[in-house]
């Protein structure tokens, strides 16, 4: 019979109390009615599973009454039903998307076998400063062959580019050169075909190509029979080996296709000459700490019996997956900060909607409970009808994470090799519908729970208007958080606007507008002379001057904020320097007109020109903050300076310009003619052509495609863009990162807004009574007015000043993001604290003018 | 009410009012009124009879009352139902459903009998 009585408990609380015991009755009347043990044991059975069932079915029925009376109740108040959805889908919708992405970025494990046990290897010069630089050849062989904490290490080079020729039209392609050992330790298996052998590694062995996915459905189709396939690849023949499966990107997100490194001896003369990267897998039971000291003393053995060369040298590790520049770290967390910020505001303003509507309905409550309903079920109706809020909002907010993910992905770095794009996190969707539900649940009981508490009849008695003291502070509270939130978000936002116009207003040196880039990859061997280049270059630079508007079209071997390597140290005449401690400078070869082309100014001296040849004396052209560094007063022309191979005359002097972008100081640079180098180094052939037009510049790219297959059919052309859009490219991410945190600020700013004015409102509305009084004994409507506004702004004071100390630490917390603004920004603080203020005035505005507009006469009869 | 509003009735429904057509019963009594009617074939469970009953309540076709039988027959425990007006007629409306249903059955052929 106790155990009968259990099962009830499955029944609702009300239902149980109802009919328990008549239940509980009729079963005993059955029991004895059982003739025998068996029958006995079959009605036990069959009143298990019709409770079961019966239980459900009068949950269902009471789900779907409340259901109904819930829609009926929110349908008539659908002003607090919009807001209350959309206050929630704010919410649910900013934690989600910033999250997930956060999420992937920085939690997700990459998509290689073991990713924690993979480590990056890179070498660092003490004396120039760099923690952090590429490696050479011989340095990656020694850490190979003398460390004992790898189990396998690999070098590849970062990224390479070549022209893909052989399946349609000719095309630049990025990829990446690997040595054998790279693929296999990262541990994913090719999809087709087999990864490069030491044989395909090693120099002068025939040409093969492994595929990325993408790249063999865009070549091939995905054709199985791709394997064994010829394609030429900066004119030479390369065997198709193999293709990567889909989710395989290494080392970055922009690598389509990877080729043998085929290191020579050669390579492994000069120890300075560094373009690769090692990657290595840890031993098992080997930690990271253990592995970095063991390159630091590999490193540090080099450094000695390399003395000439390396006396500064050290090593530099880093686990694969903590390759995220500390910058981009900072970001992503400032993002999540923001998000729980607006998550934090929009739950807070829904307890207060919540609250204010509970205050409205204790009547109809008390009534209800008057009437006989049980405290369990009024509670259970408010359960549904908060859920049923909750679920909408969380609805509306999936929607808005997902068409906020594109954007948020525009924020990581093409540099992490990380699969596709992120999907919307279902923990985190399943979080933040959790806090939201939790709020709206936990603020929508309360006044069910008072009801409960058998006294409330207050609620039936006159005059039960007002909200009662406790409770209009705890929602003062409430809303005065809200301002403090969104005036910290207003300050970050507003911390990264300066920040992104301190960097817009950065000159580049050079003048961008008008100007269109493209680039052309002359392959080698087949242009390796300049004999041989010469007449390309004639041929496209005097063709593309005579289209109509062209002011100007020169060469250039990389442009600025595109490529910001291409160093090489420099030695000054009669300024013998340590070997070990070499100044560098950024090289680059030019045709003539190419100042005039860019707009940078020529300060003194000439231009190089086309009678600078190798027969002729080689000559340099110099920017200014290499005179600043040599000859601070001296004249710079006619000087000698050693560099790239050959001693070299300055003939002249050019304005600075910032080769490695907007926000980083830049190495001097030094020009050089372009046919002053017999067999220039592919990496630094002029390949960039820049040409400035008088009109429109984006118009003259078909007649310069035109142009350039005259002068080889086989040349691919690639990056056609606006010089203005590469500057611009160097704040994309400043502008995107000034974008979603603005977004998350007007979100915060729009959400403490309705949270005042839905206080006022309320404040107003329960207090008609006492303020039709005073104005009956005199008050004029400004003093009514004036009252009102009183109370949002003294909430909104509250909320300014913990606000902005708030906002000063978040600043300092995201100082590296800020390019140099103060995170005590005066004019940053003035205009979030200007707008806080307005946002106050306009909640406050719709109640206060209600306040003046109540008939005293009216609210003195009402009840 | 419109009698015809709440048809078709659940079977549960339906036997409970006939049940309760013919005097008030407290929950075991619909129960082996029921079993007596259909030869012991329907044996309502006290979970099916107490949900059909609670929904009856709210429908209006069924009261609780407060008249009680003779003493030595009444159990303080015990809650009686009374068959209201408009359970009679909903009733009534679904008897009427039903033998329109079983005509149409035999002038299709399926059963056969008296016309």
């Amino acid at each position: 019979m106790r155990f009968y009585r259990a099962l009830l408990h499955l029944y609702p609380t009300s239902f149980r109390n109802e009919y328990g015991d008549e239940m509980a009755a009729i079963f005993a009347q059955r029991r004895r009615d059982a003739a025998n043990p068996l029958s006995g044991a079959i009605l036990w059975i069959a009143v298990f599973f019709e409770i079961l069932f019966n239980a459900f079915a009068v949950h269902w029925d009471i789900l779907r009454q409340d259901l109904s009376y819930a829609f009926r109740t929110l349908a008539r108040t659908p002003g607090f039903t919009a807001t209350a959805i959309v206050v929630g889908a704010l919410g649910v919708g900013a934690t989600t998307a910033t999250f997930t992405m956060v999420d992937h970025v920085l939690i997700r494990p990459l998509p290689f076998v073991d990713p924690d046990r993979l480590v990056k290897i890179a070498e660092g010069n003490r004396a120039a400063g760099y923690s952090w630089s590429d490696l050479s050849p011989a340095n990656f062989r020694d850490f190979q062959q003398r460390n004992r904490t790898f189990t396998s290490m690999g070098a590849f080079q970062g990224s390479i580019s070549v022209n893909l020729a052989g399946e349609g039209d000719p095309q630049r392609i990025d990829g990446s050169a690997v040595g054998a050992e790279v693929l296999p330790l990262l541990g994913v298996p090719p999809l087709l075909g087999r990864y490069f052998t030491a044989d395909d590694d090693r120099e002068g062995a025939p040409g093969t190509v492994i595929l990325s996915f993408t790249l063999w459905q865009g070549l091939f189709g995905g054709a199985p029979a791709v394997l064994g396939r010829k394609l030429l690849l900066d004119d030479r023949p390369c065997t198709v080996i193999g293709v990567m499966p889909r989710d395989f990107n290494f080392p970055n997100r922009n690598a389509r296709l990877w080729t043998p490194l085929q290191l020579g001896p050669q390579a492994f003369e000069n120890r300075r000459s560094t373009y690769l990267y090692g990657i290595g897998r840890l031993k098992p039971g080997v930690a990271f700490e253990t592995a970095e000291a063991d390159l630091k003393t590999i490193a540090s053995q080099l450094a000695r019996e390399y003395p000439k060369e390396l006396a500064n040298m050290t090593s530099a590790a880093t686990l694969l997956r903590d390759e995220l520049t500390d910058q981009s770290k900072t970001m992503l967390k400032a993002l999540l900060a923001a998000s729980a910020c607006v998550l934090l505001i929009a739950v807070t303003n829904l307890a207060n909607l919540l609250l204010a509507r509970a205050l409205n309905r204790r009547r109809e409550l008390a009534v209800r409970a008057a009437m006989g309903a049980g405290s369990e079920r009024l509670i259970r109706q408010m359960l549904t009808e908060s859920l049923l809020l909750a679920v909408a909002g969380g609805a509306l907010g999936v929607a808005i994470a997902v068409s906020a993910l594109p954007l948020l992905v525009r924020l990581i770095p093409v540099s992490i090799p990380i699969a596709q794009l992120p999907t919307v996190d279902l923990r985190v969707l399943g979080f933040a519908l959790l806090v939201t539900c939790a709020t709206g649940i936990g603020f929508g009981v309360i006044p069910a729970l008072r009801a409960r508490r058998g006294g409330d009849l207050t609620g039936l008695r006159d005059g039960a208007r007002s909200g009662g003291g406790r409770r209009e502070w705890l929602r003062s509270v409430l809303v005065a958080a809200e301002v403090t939130g969104s005036v910290v978000l207003l300050v970050s936002a507003g911390l990264l606007i300066r920040a992104l116009w301190k960097v817009q207003a950065v000159d580049p040196g050079f003048r961008p507008d008008h100007v269109l880039t493209l680039r052309t990859s002359l392959p080698m061997p087949k242009y390796w002379t300049i004999e041989n280049r010469q007449p390309f270059y004639s041929h496209v630079l005097s063709e593309a001057r005579s289209l109509p508007g062209v002011t100007g079209a020169a060469y250039i071997s990389f442009l600025p904020m595109v490529m910001r390597g291409g160093i090489w140290p420099v030695d000054i005449k009669s300024r013998p320097q340590d070997e070990a401690n070499r100044q560098t400078v950024s090289i680059r070869y030019v045709t003539p007109g190419f100042f005039s082309a860019m707009g940078i100014p020529l300060r003194m001296g000439r231009d190089v020109a086309e009678s600078d040849t190798r027969e002729s004396s080689p000559v340099a052209l110099v920017s200014d903050s290499f005179v600043k560094r040599y000859w601070p007063s001296e004249d710079p022309v006619g000087r000698q300076i050693n560099v790239a191979n050959f001693d070299r005359t300055v003939i002249g002097v050019v304005g600075e310009i910032r080769v490695r972008g907007l926000e980083r100081n830049s190495e001097p640079q030094v020009y050089l003619s372009y046919k002053q180098a017999e067999r220039v180094h592919p990496f630094y052939a002029p390949k960039d052509l820049v040409v400035r037009s008088a009109g429109d510049p984006a118009a003259l790219a078909p007649a310069l495609r035109r142009i350039i297959k005259e002068a080889d059919p086989a040349q691919p052309v690639s990056d056609v863009r606006l010089m203005n859009e590469i500057v611009e490219g160097e704040t994309a991410t400043r502008t995107v990162q000034v974008r979603v945190l603005g977004a998350f600020a007007l979100v915060a700013f729009l959400l403490a807004a309705i949270g005042i004015h839905g206080l006022l409102a309320f404040a107003v509305s329960s207090r008609s009574q006492e303020i039709g009084v005073r104005m009956a004994l005199g008050a004029r409507p400004g003093d009514i007015l004036s009252m009102i506004l009183r109370e949002g702004l003294l909430l909104a004071a509250v909320g300014i000043v913990i606000g902005a100390g708030l906002a000063y630490g978040a600043g300092r917390a995201m100082q590296s993001l800020l390019a140099g603004v103060g995170p005590a920004d005066f004019e940053t603080f003035s205009a979030a604290v200007v707008l806080a203020l307005v946002m106050t005035l306009a909640g406050s505005l719709l109640p206060a003018m209600r306040a003046v507009r109540i008939d005293p006469l009216n609210a003195l009869r009402a009840d | 009410m419109d009698p015809q509003s709440l048809l078709p009735l659940p079977p549960a429904t339906f036997h409970i009012l006939i049940a309760l057509a013919s005097g008030d019963r407290h929950g075991y009594g619909i129960i082996q009124d029921v079993a007596l009617a259909t030869n012991g074939k329907l044996r309502l469970s006290a979970g099916t009879l107490y949900r059909s009953i609670q929904r009856m309540l709210e429908q209006g076709l069924v009261i609780e009352t407060r008249d009680r039988p003779e003493p030595e027959e009444d159990d303080e425990r015990r809650r009686y139902y009374r068959i209201t007006k408009f359970g009679r007629d909903t009733a009534t409306a679904e008897a009427r459903r039903l033998t329109q249903m079983v005509r149409l059955a035999r002038a299709g052929g399926i059963v056969t009998g008296r016309t």
